[in-house]
């Protein structure tokens, strides 16, 4: 279990400081692969750098089953690091990178090269141990910086953003890859992304982080259906934000009244929201066309985007507010709505999540 | 229109012609000529006469006696090749010692600073080297700042020997070619990753072992550059020594330039310029032979 405890990182001098990290806290459990997902400068990799020992916080502390880390060097914490440009040894082979970290904890030889030989088959890599890191693909030493990271068998794993710089297939792939390691393994993974496609597919737990901050820590589910503020339903998958007013609440459910009038109940965090102008999120893909007779929403078609799997249709709603909705294409389908068309937007029943701004 | 395979040959002379110019005016030229000379008969008052004789190489390494005829080895030459490789070892150790914790400073500050640090590096292998080599003269001879000050400070009362020893020489060499030491070292390191380094720390590996296993492998042709570049120059130095070695402290590159001058023997000086030229290429092979080596145990 790692703590970190109110973790603040400001860089630069007293005139001109960057707060990179602004108090973070966050408990991450025993065996739990663990995401930090933000835009660029958000901070999570100088909290992932903080944890490996190569950026001293302002203040915090940062607790690994019970023992202090920060008062160690990297080279003496449990910890280990998949480095975003993989950083293997380019004067090494293979095996020897993957050796590096038992060598340097003077394990004897045998055990090395034991440790060894089953890394390099856990990561299918067996094949490939003579080679030196400059002849094999992008995808194979990513593989072998993973190998490198798992040898020593750490407490925890750190992975800076290590699917970025391959291709979709072979990203999907390793997304797969790493999962399975981690179950192997039983090691905590704190894995950092800006991608949340990624972050959605991999993660026990996924914390989404902006300007320092962690803005909300949940599971995929709960963070894709019931993001509690503006910058997570923005920042992961698409949202439609509607002006509403609410009405009354109990039972995390609130009753809203949209601009149209027409009064709906919606999701809302579970600490309550006070009656008043709120912000309702919508995802596009709960919601489909409809009737404009007696609908919730109801607009003009201004755009319509196939996209293969399924089509976007861009509503542009009473008071010019500009919704998107997505439809799964059916086989045989074809397209029976015009740009220009008046429609309507139905709500499954649970759409939608009431935000405190 | 002429076939496209010979105007590709054409531009390919036209291409190396300068690179040819050079090397055969400036380098083989004077080359093919010391060696002609090291095998004639010197001349009176400097300079040779056009007959064969081998004297010049024999006495590089022997002396004849004018009465006697018994030969005995040139002991002062065998001393003299030996300090100038002993000096120029040791020269290349020293830069090396103080160059790549220099280098290493300079590479890991900030990119706009690193150029103002290369700059101070540089700036006094921009002053004249007599000028720099008699700035050394002043801090170490016997009534100079450096016995001086410990004089005052009362930690000596005699001032040290240090002017016209061989230390002075190894000072001056030192200090005279640092800047060809860190400057390659310097140019390897700032390509290399330092994520690299970061990898070794994270991986257990202490300061000692990231320098030893991570970094040093890494820079290697920056080292091996700089050491040559170090090395060569060193065997032979000539005003370093003769300034601050005095008189007695020879070194290959004194030995020559006294054959060419007061001893009027130019083919025993084109001899010994052509001894230095072999230990030189005889010392670079070792040194890259046994550098590529370890690389590849360690491969």
């Amino acid at each position: 279990m790692i703590e970190i405890d109110r973790v603040r990182k400001e860089f630069g001098d007293g005139t001109d400081t960057f707060i990179a990290l602004d108090d973070v806290s966050v408990t991450i459990r025993e065996n739990e692969f663990f995401t930090l997902l933000g835009p660029s400068g958000c901070g999570k990799t100088t909290l992932l750098r903080v944890i490996a020992g190569f950026v001293d916080p302002t203040a915090g502390r940062v607790t690994l089953d019970g023992q202090d880390l920060l008062g160690l060097p990297p080279f003496r914490r449990p910890v280990n690091t998949v480095f975003q440009s993989y950083a293997l040894f380019p004067h090494m082979t293979v095996a020897e990178n993957i050796g590096f970290g038992l060598q340097m904890l003077n394990r004897p030889k045998a055990e090395v090269k034991q440790t060894v030989d089953e890394m390099l088959a856990l990561v299918k890599m067996t094949q490939m141990a003579g080679r030196r890191t400059s002849e094999i693909s992008g995808g194979q030493q990513q593989r072998v910086a993973l190998a490198r990271a798992l040898a020593p068998r750490p407490k925890l794993l750190l992975l800076d953003e290590p699917l970025s710089a391959l291709d979709y297939k072979l990203r999907k792939e390793m997304q797969l890859e790493l999962k399975r390691l981690q179950a192997e393994t039983g090691i905590t993974f704190i894995f950092v992304t800006h991608d949340q496609e990624e972050a959605l597919t991999m993660s026990d737990r996924i914390a989404v982080m902006n300007g320092g901050q962690i803005r909300q820590i949940g599971g995929p589910r709960e963070i894709y259906d019931r993001p509690t503020d503006r910058f997570v339903a923005d920042f992961i998958g698409e949202t439609n934000f509607l002006a509403v007013e609410v009405l009354d609440f109990a039972d995390e459910q609130a009753r809203l009244r949209l601009p149209s009038g027409a009064e709906i109940a919606a999701h809302a965090p579970a600490e309550g929201i006070p009656r008043g102008a709120a912000t309702l999120a919508i995802r596009p893909e709960h919601t489909s066309l409809c009737d404009p007779e007696g609908a919730a929403l109801k607009g003009k078609l201004s755009d319509i985007v196939y996209f293969g799997t399924d089509t976007h249709y861009h509503v542009a709603l009473d008071g010019d507010t500009r919704f998107v909705l997505r439809e799964q294409n059916q086989p045989g389908g074809h397209e029976a709505r015009a740009v220009g068309d008046t429609v309507g937007v139905r709500l499954a029943p649970g759409t939608g999540q009431v935000l405190r701004d | 229109m002429p076939d496209p395979a010979r105007r590709e040959t054409r531009n390919r002379w036209l291409l190396l012609t300068p690179t040819l110019v050079v090397l055969l005016f400036a380098a083989s030229g004077p080359l093919i000529i010391v060696l002609i000379y090291s095998f004639l008969t010197p001349g009176d008052y400097g300079g040779v006469v056009w007959k064969f004789s081998l004297d010049g190489w024999f006495n590089v390494l022997f002396n004849r006696d004018f009465f006697t005829d018994q030969v005995t080895f040139a002991d002062a030459h065998l001393s003299i090749f030996w300090r100038s490789i002993k000096l120029s070892v040791l020269t290349t150790i020293l830069t090396f010692i103080f160059g790549f914790p220099t280098a290493y400073f300079i590479a890991t500050r900030p990119r706009a600073k690193r150029d103002l640090w290369m700059l101070l590096i540089m700036i006094p292998f921009w002053t004249n080297l007599l000028i720099r080599t008699f700035a050394v003269m002043e801090l170490i001879r016997n009534e100079g700042t450096i016995n001086t000050l410990l004089m005052r400070l009362g930690i000596i009362h005699e001032p040290i020997q240090m002017l016209f020893t061989e230390f002075a020489i190894l000072l001056g060499m030192t200090y005279v070619y640092l800047p060809l030491m860190v400057l390659p070292i310097y140019a390897s390191m700032e390509r290399m990753d330092f994520n690299l380094v970061e990898a070794g720390y994270d991986l257990y590996a202490t300061r000692w072992q990231v320098l030893r296993r991570v970094i040093l492998p890494l820079v290697k042709p920056g080292v091996i550059a700089g050491s040559i570049l170090v090395f060569v120059p060193s065997l032979g130095a000539y005003v370093t020594p003769r300034v601050l070695g005095g008189g007695t402290d020879l070194m290959i590159g004194n030995l020559i330039e006294l054959q060419f001058g007061q001893g009027r023997n130019w083919p025993l000086g084109a001899a010994l310029s052509l001894t230095l030229l072999v230990i030189v290429t005889v010392a670079l092979l070792f040194y890259v032979r046994t550098a590529g080596e370890e690389d590849s145990h360690h491969g």
